[in-house]
């Protein structure tokens, strides 16, 4: 018998005056298994995960939340939540913080050991109002797991940390994951998706627009996209008149070039020696990598929002 | 111990009176780290008692009792009202604009743990403030009996209820920046003009018309009347319950937890 979703949301709808925010999504997220909701700045994420926190009500669906009604009392202490904007008291040290919300529940995670894991240790006694957007991060990060919860809803988890704390967050939710727990995090960094979902949902519009693991994701893609970095400027007509029609050449603003369409070995041969002729170094090649960054930009568009 | 024992129900969470405890505690300290918080529940009451009291150039209609018999009873009303309205509302209202009521409100303390913290830290405030007051009163000279500070306690609960209800209403409908303001300007005029320092009697007419009715009218001549009658009319009593009754239905149809 497999085992009962952590998470179950169907047909959520949530409106903010004539504002549908979230538009009949369905989501569901399992224990020992880490889903991101992916998706542009308001596409619905933060009020999607809101309304299975129960701080906001549905306007219409259903969302079930370890079997019980999101706003059930019982949900407290075995549901663990980041918000965005972190929610921790500003005046108070952030060590104080984390023993105070440990001191909510009955059998908490051992402070010290997620003071070390996040290195909390280093601003133990600064007061929240003066600690960097990293550590914030980190606190409520800590803040959310302390109860040892079941199921753990991070919201944008990534945002503001450098490289080492990143990778400290990354190494703890993993691990939460391993131990069975379900992690349901928001996010709009791609890297951050790719590297530790297990399933990805990808929203816009307050609607689910692509589901899947991430392989399913990448592998249902209609092409193959090749990124050209060169020591010059490529030129792109140049680039254009060696290729066959079919294939499709893109400038990126960073100066890579992409291209969409089947690759052959003859292409990159033709297109190298086009190359050549104009006296420009190729400096970096990658043929046929897709990241989810591509899938992203494919299902939700490229306009800003 | 696993995620996934089952630790089903509310087993997970501590005990109801470790969570109160302990919130009340951190809302405690809050108040007590925070200077202008103290500044205004402790220490401005504490120099108006001692500035009032001997400072005879002040004109006060004494009624043929001593000066601090007056001043004190309105004295510990405006540190009942600067614990239970100016410092709840600016508290709540920054905590609210930062999330804090959000996060809590996911954790077992509830949203109702919350509230409830934030009242008993009120009362804890109070008795500290209380507690100083008294004590600087009488060695001013002044002689409260055991049965009016009763009294006094009690009215001063009943203050308390009205007064955090209305710092509710405000830290929950307002930008915090304006409850800022609005929760020391209205300190300031009910201290000055709503029955509190100054007796209703030495109001100017219309004034001393309306602040019976006000909760901070209410409570300053309850309090006069107990500490130095030891009889409470009823009229305030009803005052405060019905301002309290009135604040909390309020807050519970408009209150904003982001």
């Amino acid at each position: 018998m497999p085992t009962p979703a952590a998470l179950e949301v169907t047909d959520l709808v949530k409106t903010y005056g004539s504002r549908r925010a979230v538009d009949g999504l369905d989501l569901t997220a399992h224990h020992g298994r880490l889903t991101a909701v992916l998706g542009p700045n308001g596409a619905g994420k933060t009020s999607t995960i809101e309304c299975c926190e129960g701080l906001r009500t549905p306007d219409g669906g259903t969302v079930r939340v370890l079997g019980l009604a999101p706003d059930d009392q019982r949900l407290r202490s075995r549901v663990g939540v980041m918000l965005q904007d972190g929610g921790l008291p500003t005046a108070a040290r952030a060590g104080d913080v984390l023993t105070h919300v440990a001191a909510m529940y009955a059998r908490p995670r051992d402070v010290h050991e997620l003071r070390d894991r996040l290195g909390l240790d280093a601003f133990a006694r600064t007061t929240v109002r003066r600690l960097s957007g990293g550590q914030r991060q980190r606190l409520a990060l800590a803040c959310a797991l302390v109860g040892d919860p079941e199921l753990v809803f991070l919201d944008e988890p990534g945002a503001g940390l450098d490289p080492q704390a990143r990778a400290a967050v990354w190494a703890l939710v993993r691990e939460l994951r391993d131990r069975g727990v379900a992690v349901v995090l928001t996010t709009h960094q791609m890297d951050e998706a790719q590297a530790l979902a297990d399933d990805v949902v990808v929203v816009d519009h307050g609607r689910v627009v692509a589901r899947g693991s991430v392989g399913e994701l990448l592998t249902g893609a209609r092409h193959t996209t090749t990124r050209l970095r060169t020591r010059e400027p490529a030129p792109l007509e140049a680039v254009r008149g060696a290729l066959r029609p079919g294939l499709e050449v893109r400038a990126e603003p960073d100066g890579v070039l992409t291209l969409t369409g089947d690759l052959t070995p003859q292409d990159v041969h033709r297109l190298t020696g086009a190359l050549a002729q104009e006296g420009v170094l190729v400096a970096d090649l990658t043929v046929g990598v897709r990241t989810l960054q591509d899938v992203f930009l494919e299902l939700t568009g490229t306009e800003l929002r | 111990m696993s995620a996934l024992d089952g630790t089903a129900g509310t087993a997970g969470a501590a005990p109801v009176a470790r969570r109160l405890a302990a919130q009340t505690r951190f809302e405690l300290a809050a108040v007590l780290r925070n200077g202008e918080q103290l500044m205004v529940t402790i220490a401005l009451p504490l120099v108006a008692l001692v500035v009032l009291t001997s400072a005879t150039a002040i004109e006060l209609s004494t009624h043929g009792r001593s000066r601090v018999d007056v001043v004190a009873p309105g004295v510990l009303a405006f540190a009942v009202l600067s614990a239970a309205f100016t410092s709840p509302a600016i508290a709540t209202a920054f905590d609210r604009r930062n999330g804090v009521l959000r996060l809590l409100a996911t954790t077992p303390l509830g949203r109702s743990g919350l509230l409830a913290g934030k009242v008993l830290a009120v009362l804890g405030v109070q008795l500290l403030s209380g507690t100083v007051l008294v004590a600087a009163g009488v060695a001013l000279g002044w002689r409260p009996t055991a049965l009016g500070l009763v009294e006094a306690a009690g009215l001063a609960v009943l203050g308390t209820a009205a007064f955090v209800a209305l710092a509710l209403l405000v830290a929950g409908t307002l930008r915090a920046e304006a409850v800022l303001a609005v929760a020391n300007l209205v300190l300031v005029a009910l201290a000055l003009a709503g029955g509190v320092l100054v007796p209703v009697a030495d109001l100017p007419g219309p004034l001393a018309a309306v602040a019976p009715w006000l909760p901070s009218g209410a409570l300053g001549e309850g309090l006069r009347a107990a500490l130095t009658t030891g009889a409470v009319p009823a009229a305030p009593v009803l005052v405060l319950i019905g301002w309290a009754g009135l604040l909390a239905a309020a807050v519970a149809r408009t209150f904003r937890w982001d």
